[in-house]
Formats: structure tokens, sequence, C-alpha cells
């Protein structure tokens, strides 16, 4: 196994940690602030890449399309919390999990019926398209550093966001306690909807990056959805700083894990079942991953209260 | 009156039978038709339901329901379809692990199944059934002749890939069966897996001549869409799943000029196929895919059946199907011992005719090729 491969898996890790950030900032804010667990998060993402897909084929410029998923999952996100979501603060969890898992369902079915069941067309702009030679020898695909680019753009700016504007002060303030900032005279429900609305549109911007080079079609965001559920849980739920690091932790795992298991394995075992029992382990190992960090800290690494 | 009621009872038993020759054969259609698999469950019923349209025939009674690719839903499915449905033949299934929860408890109790893609080695050797049909393929029996195909080309060293589950298992092993050269690299990955960077990272420091996959759906728009932008240039070979017609849009220019193999492309010359593929283009305004094409011959196996025997002797109705005699698009057409087909399987080249992304046949992968279970089969 040389070192640029090594290298290339350590990029790629970084990317697909970057773009589970993007997802898991949402869903761990919301939960955070409202305590509300959102399982049609994934949906948002699936209607930023669908957003995507048809502003880049009418317009032909990705750029409005990015534009694009985001507004469309931002409005969709505050058109969902103010008719469906804003009911189920109170409720217990079960009940959000169901009208959320119901909001999925509708969400999919209506996503068919406007755009069919056939994968969409959605792809990387010619200038941001094939490798570049990085410092090393390495090649890597111009489009991913992008997405890494993008990704730490938007941590530092959830960063900022966060810790200097006033908004970022009240959003902290809920996390701790949501009755007393009621109290203190700040509109919670404004605060609520902007909250949701910012997840959603970080994980329609998701959606969109990656549905340039993956497959924009109906179901798109319920594999993401879970590693976004895995990440939280490691960073610590609410925490957005867990996020980042839960994410970046839970891509490297996941991508050196699939090439050094197999290899690891290959040492006393012949190739055909080491790659069998290798992959088989490293599609476990953010879990196990996941298990250590809850045995290690049960709040997760970042989490302030269980 | 004792004549007259023996002569009632006469007439009343003609009548039965009258009405039992004119009741039609009820078919339960089980296939996905909701969910991230749902263009090929879509493609199946259009194609089955063209063939039944064009033959005008009343004597089918078609229910279709929807799987959502979940295996307990289509056991839930067979049993209503079987026990209250009364179904006398069912059909419809894409995927190999619904297939397995349905297909033998429904032929052990007597249902005939038309498969119209799904064919695991498990119902092809030891587990075949008189009353089981695969109108498509045994699972193995493409990435064969992808195996068939790379001798051919000249490749030496492949690097192969699939997902790791029983099918994708399976078309390792079958392209291991035909391939003669040395594999640079052989990799499981994730089902329903969407990123392959790290995939990709592995072929590109392998040093292969080809890389074989099998990746259906949106799994291999994806992979494609990456391959293509990580400047890595080794040929691509796989089964036609990955470059079947309703998914090659979405991955576009990624997929142009990579060689696929399949039993059926829309530019087999007969005349059935001609007639198939401008029927189905003015019905639905899309080209056919080749699991359109299965649908469409699975239909047309059924009423070739239908016109030969009556769904009530079933030894003589299994006879006609067995007989397969009917035009299938795909040209020759006949069941080996197993009631597998044996066909000819084609390479085939993507190509760009205008602004639809298609395929074209290129050769023959292998010749009237039935598969490796046949002789497992014991009826």
């Amino acid at each position: 196994m040389s070192f640029l491969l090594l290298v290339e898996q350590l990029l790629n890790g970084l990317q697909l940690g970057v773009m589970l950030f993007l997802t898991a900032a949402g869903l761990t804010l919301v939960f955070g602030v409202m305590g509300l667990i959102n399982l049609a998060h994934g949906s948002l993402f699936m209607i930023g890449a669908f957003a995507a897909a048809a502003t880049s084929v009418a317009t032909g410029s990705f750029v409005l399309a990015a534009i694009a998923s985001v507004a469309a999952a931002v409005v969709m996100g505050a058109l969902v919390e103010v008719t469906v979501i804003r009911r189920l603060y109170k409720r217990d969890h079960l009940d959000q999990v169901l009208a959320t898992f119901a909001l999925i369902l509708v969400f999919s079915e209506a996503t068919r019926w406007l755009f069919g069941s056939f994968p969409l067309y959605l792809n990387i702009p010619d200038y941001l398209a094939g490798p570049v030679t990085l410092p090393g020898g390495i090649d890597y695909p111009l489009y991913r550093l992008t997405i890494i680019a993008v990704g730490l753009i938007v941590a530092g700016g959830l960063y900022l966001l966060i810790t200097k504007t006033r908004l970022g002060i009240q959003i902290r303030a809920g996390e701790s306690d949501r009755e007393m900032i009621a109290a203190l005279g700040v509109n919670i429900s404004v605060l609520y909807t902007l909250v949701f609305a910012l997840g959603a549109g970080l994980a329609g911007l998701a959606g969109a990056l990656v549905g340039a080079i993956q497959s924009v079609q109906v179901g798109m965001g319920e594999p993401v959805l879970i590693l976004a559920f895995v990440v939280i849980v490691i960073g610590g739920i609410g925490s957005v700083k867990g996020a980042l690091v839960g994410s970046i932790l839970v891509g490297i795992t996941d991508t050196m894990g699939s090439i050094l298991l197999p290899a690891l394995f290959r040492l006393f075992m012949d190739n055909a079942s080491a790659s069998s029992v290798g992959s088989s382990l490293a599609s476990m190992l953010i879990y196990i991953l996941m298990a250590c960090v809850l045995i290690w800290k049960p709040t997760g690494l970042f989490g302030a209260r269980a | 009156m004792r004549t007259g009621s023996l002569l009632s009872l006469a007439s009343a038993a003609a009548l039965c039978a009258g009405m039992a020759a004119a009741e039609p054969v009820k078919v339960g259609m089980i296939t996905t038709l909701s969910g991230g698999g749902a263009s090929l469950g879509l493609a199946i019923r259009d194609g089955f339901m063209l063939a039944v349209k064009q033959s005008g025939s009343t004597d089918i009674e078609l229910i279709i329901e929807d799987d959502q690719r979940k295996p307990e839903i289509a056991v839930q499915l067979a049993d209503k379809m079987i026990q209250s449905e009364n179904v006398d033949i069912l059909t419809g299934i894409v995927w190999s692990n619904l297939a397995m929860a349905v297909i033998p408890s429904a032929t052990a109790q007597g249902k005939i199944y038309l498969s119209p893609n799904a064919g695991p080695s498990a119902l092809a050797g030891k587990g075949c059934h008189p009353n089981y049909f695969n109108v498509a393929w045994q699972n193995d029996n493409l990435h064969e002749a992808a195996g068939a195909y790379a001798n051919t080309a000249g490749y030496t060293n492949s690097f192969i890939m699939a997902p790791n589950y029983p099918a994708g298992q399976d078309a390792l092993s079958g392209y291991k069966r035909q391939f003669e050269g040395e594999l640079a690299g052989e990799l499981f990955t994730k089902l329903g897996q969407t990123d392959y960077a790290s995939e990709i990272a592995q072929i590109r420091a392998s040093g292969a001549d080809s890389v074989f996959f099998f990746l259906p759906g949106g799994m291999g728009i994806s992979f494609l869409k990456q391959y293509a932008d990580s400047g890595v240039d080794i040929p691509l070979i796989g089964p036609a799943f990955s470059f079947d017609q309703d998914i090659l849009q979405a991955v576009g220019d990624a997929a142009l000029g990579v060689h696929n193999t399949s039993q059926w492309n829309k530019d087999i010359d007969n005349p059935e196929n001609k007639a198939f593929v401008t029927a189905f283009e003015a019905e639905y305004g899309r080209l056919p895919s080749l699991i359109a094409s299965q649908g469409y011959d699975t239909a047309n196996l059924l009423l070739s059946a239908i016109d030969k025997a009556d769904i009530n002797d079933k030894d003589a109705f299994l006879a006609a199907l067995r007989e397969a005699d009917f035009a299938s698009v795909r040209g020759e057409f006949s069941f080996g011992p197993n009631q597998h087909p044996v066909q000819d399987i084609y390479v085939r080249e993507v190509v760009k005719e205008g602004d639809v992304y298609t395929n074209k046949l290129v050769g023959l992968a292998l010749d009237n090729h039935s598969d490796a279970y046949a002789s497992e089969c014991k009826m």
C-alpha cells in the first residue's frame, strides 16, 4: 500500500466528513434547540438535490442550481416547521419520530409525483470537472476539493454565527434553557423557524453538492440521515463543534477502514475471503466507533446533556 | 324425476365447464413501484401490460401490488394473493432477496411463478421447481458474459467490484468463472453505497488493465460519475444493469463508450423487437429498457401458454410454458432443463443518438448460453 493511496484516502475521508457535517449540523441544531428528533431531515437533503437538478437543466448554471437548492430547502423547511413541526415540540420523542417519518413518505411520494421515478441528471460544471495534481503528485478531483472548501467555509460561518451574533446567543440560550429565554422576551417561535430553516438550507446545499457526483433519486436522503445521526451521537447532541469533529472522525474512519481492514485480513487469509470479511467489518466500523465513544463519554464528545 | 335430476346435473356440469373456460387466468404481479428501486418495477409493469394490451386478450386478469423493495411486504402480498385473491400465477419481483422470500413458498403451494428479473442461483440448481420459470436470466449469466468479453478484448488483469450481498457475490463468481486473466484486486462495497472515492483510489493504485463492476441502479450512477471525474482511465466492463435505458440519461457522458453485456438491446434485428420498441415508445413516450423487455417477454410467454392449454389442467399448462412457443424480442429463446433461459448474450456499447444516451450492439459474448447450475437441478 503506497503512501499516495493513504493520502488520497485521507482526503476522501475529509471530504466525506465535510459533506456529513453539512447534514449533521442542521440535525444537531434542531435537536439541541428544539429538542426535536427530525427524521425528515434526509428529505430536505433530497429536496435540495432535486431543486438543483431541475434548475441546472433549466438554466445550465451550477451556481444558480446551488442557490436554488438552498432556497428550496429553506422555504420547504420553514413551511414544514410552521405547519407540522411546531405542533410536535411539546410531544414526546415517539410522536415526533412518527410524525417526521410520515413526512418522509409524503416528501418521497410528492417528489416522485413531480419528477417521476427515474433518476435525474445533475453533473459537475465543466470548470470544476476532472482531476488536479496536488503537491506530491496526487491526482485528486477538483470537485471534491471544492466540496471540502465549501464545507469548511460553512463550518467557519456557523462558528461566527453562533459565537458572534445575536441570533447565535439566542440559539445557545435556547439550548440551555428554552423557557427562560421565552420569559426574557425572545420571540421563540420565530427563533425556532429560523433555526429549522437554517438546518434545512444546509441539508439542501449538501444535497446539491453531493447530487452532482451521485444519483439524484427519490430516497437518496435516508442513508445520509442514518450517518448524520451517528455523527451527532458521537459529537454530542446539540453541539455544532461536536458535529464537525464527529463528521470528520466518521468520514476518516469509514474510508480508512475500507482499505486498511481488507489489507489486514489479507495477511492471513486468501484474497476473496479477506475482501469479504474486511468489507463487512469495515461497514460496521463507524458503529463500533460510536459504541466506543459512548462507553468513554456517554453524552458524546462535546455533549452537554444526555 | 330421476332422469330430470341427472339432466340438470349434466347441464350444471356443462355450465361449470363453460364458465371455467371463459374464466380469465388470474395473475398477481408483485413488484417495486415506490422507493429507490421503483424505476425497475415500473419497467416490468409497463412491458408486461403493453404485451397484454397488444394481444387484445381478455384471458388475463392482472392484479398489481407494490412490494416497496421489502421482503416482508412481498411475503404478505404473496400470501394475500394466494389465499384470498386465489391467483393462478405470480410474477413481477425485481430483487433476488425478495424472490427468495416469496418464490419457494408460492411454488410449494402449487402456484406457478414466472420471474421477469431475479434469478438467484439457489433456485436454478438444487432448489429448482417445476412451477418456477425464469424468463430473464440466471443471476450469473451477464457477469459470465462480461468475463468472456474481457478475454476476447485481450484484458489480462482485472479489478473486480460488487456490493456485499448475494447477487453481488454471484456477480464476482460469474465473472471469475469465465475470465482467464489475473485479478488486480477484488472488492466488496456496501449495498446502497453512494460514495466510491475510496474504491476509485484503490483502482488507481492497482495497476489493472480493466475494471469489472456490478453496481445496479443508483449505485452505478454514482460510481460512473465519480469515476469519470477522477481522471482514472482504465476501461470499464459491466453487466447491463448500470447502463440500462432508464438510468443512462442520469449518468450522461460518464457512461459513453463503456462496454456492457446484455441478452437484449433495442437494435437486435428481428420483427418482434422492432414492433416492441416502436409500440413501447408510442405508449409510454420513452425508449424501452432491458427490464421492460423482460416484462414484455414474460407476458408473451404466459399468453402463448394460455392459447395452448387450460390453466385448470396444470400439467398441460406447465408443458405449454416449457415449450416457450413465443417470439421473444431477444431472438432465439428456449428453456434449459432447470426452466431458465438458454440464450445468446451480447456486448453493447454506450453511445449517444442525438440527445439520448443509449446502447448499440457491438458483438456476441456467449452463444446459446445456459447456466452453471442446470446440471444440479433434478426435476
